[in-house]
């Protein structure tokens, strides 16, 4: 009884033992891999240590080409082909605007802002911008010659799905 | 009144009778070194006043135009040129600055009685303030501006082709100046609604869209045409 009793003992010893066992080589092994694993997410931040001082990339330079550029998709706004660089955008000033506006536009030859910009939330059609299409830099952007951080895998939905026949 | 008539009256006996004592030349001397350092001391005095440090002791400058100049390429830029108020706000011309100096005791008014002495009254009067100053540049044709930058010294091809066309077209033809367009470039603008851009024909040189300037007289004349047939 004794012995049997010894020996049950020590089979749930040995199993406790095992287990830990177990446990410690897939944390072991776990660790291991953590530290050589391939990074998956590139890191967008930049810096190894957030907290860190880092070396500034030098300042991307405005395109300033003029050039009107297809749009990816229908809806996408139209980049900026110029600098804008101190450009007032303001509640009171928008240099913008003293070029695109409907009026101006005969003199200075730029594109009129499209007439989605004179409707209001209902559709209505105003005679001049509406406000929640003031600020143009909300939609609008100038581009830089800078990289992308991350590759971008857009694809233009024209050359998605199954081929026609 | 009639003690003030007899200390002139004192001064012009004193100051039309040939000297008694000194001699010609040490007066003929001394006039001159006196002179000598008043217009020392009185030219010292004008270029204190025409200094950066001296425009932003007063914080109505300091913290409302001066804040805004620093993020410019006026203030900072690529090559390291830096224009300071007077460069551009007072003439270098001798007679133009003192013309200028003369009309800034205004200022001195303004200064005495806090016309602008909140950010409140400052962006109040901003408006008025700029097109103070648009006018003199336009008056005097940009030349604080040509002070620097020339447009015989421009190289067009250096520029965007934007840039170069618009230059071309306005500047070099002298239809415009440099602030028609470059209005705000080393402060904030104030409000700017119904101030068309520079490069626009002034309204009464406008022939296709005039009738956007007074759209009540043109529908006035056209009833006027079509109501006296009726």
């Amino acid at each position: 009884m004794r012995g049997q009793d010894h020996f049950g003992l020590m089979r749930f010893r040995s199993s406790i033992a095992g287990a830990l066992l177990g446990g410690m080589l897939v944390f072991v092994g776990g660790a291991i891999y953590a530290q050589n694993a391939p990074q998956i997410v590139p890191r967008v931040t930049g810096a190894a240590a957030p907290m860190g001082d880092v070396p500034a990339p030098p300042v991307a330079r405005p395109i300033v080409d003029d050039k009107r550029l297809m749009r990816n998709y229908p809806e996408q706004p139209p980049i900026i082909p110029h600098s804008i660089e101190n450009y007032q955008l303001t509640l009171k000033a928008n240099r913008c605007l003293d070029c695109h506006r409907r009026q101006f536009t005969e003199g200075s030859g730029a594109p009129m802002i499209s007439v989605t910009h004179f409707m209001d939330r209902n559709g209505q059609v105003l005679a001049d911008v509406t406000p929640r299409r003031y600020f143009c830099t909300a939609c609008h952007v100038q581009q830089t010659d800078a990289q992308p951080l991350v590759p971008s895998t857009f694809k233009d939905m024209l050359l998605v799905g199954p081929e026609k026949k | 009144m009639q003690r003030l008539k007899s200390l002139l009256i004192w001064f012009w006996r004193i100051a039309s009778r040939p000297s008694a004592h000194l001699s010609l030349g040490f007066l003929a001397l001394g006039g001159f070194v006196c002179g000598v350092l008043f217009w020392g001391a009185f030219n010292t005095a004008l270029e204190v006043t025409n200094t950066e440090k001296f425009c932003t002791s007063c914080h109505e400058m300091r913290n409302n135009v001066f804040q805004e100049l620093q993020h410019t390429p006026h203030f900072t830029n690529r090559s390291g040129v830096r224009a300071s108020c007077p460069d551009c706000h007072v003439p270098h011309n001798w007679t133009d600055k003192i013309a200028r100096k003369m009309q800034a005791s205004k200022e001195v008014w303004g200064k005495i009685f806090g016309t602008i002495d909140t950010r409140q009254k400052f962006q109040d009067h901003r408006l008025e303030l700029a097109k103070h100053e648009w006018a003199r540049l336009k008056a005097n044709d940009s030349l604080e501006c040509r002070n620097c930058h020339s447009s015989v010294a421009m190289d067009f091809t250096k520029q965007t082709r934007r840039a170069a066309d618009i230059h071309g077209k306005f500047l070099v033809t002298g239809d415009k100046t440099c602030i028609d367009c470059h209005k705000g470039i080393a402060h904030e603008l104030p409000d700017m609604t119904g101030i068309e851009p520079g490069w626009r024909t002034p309204p009464e040189m406008r022939d296709r869209q005039s009738f956007r300037d007074n759209p009540r007289d043109e529908l006035a004349r056209y009833l006027a045409a079509t109501g006296a047939e009726r």
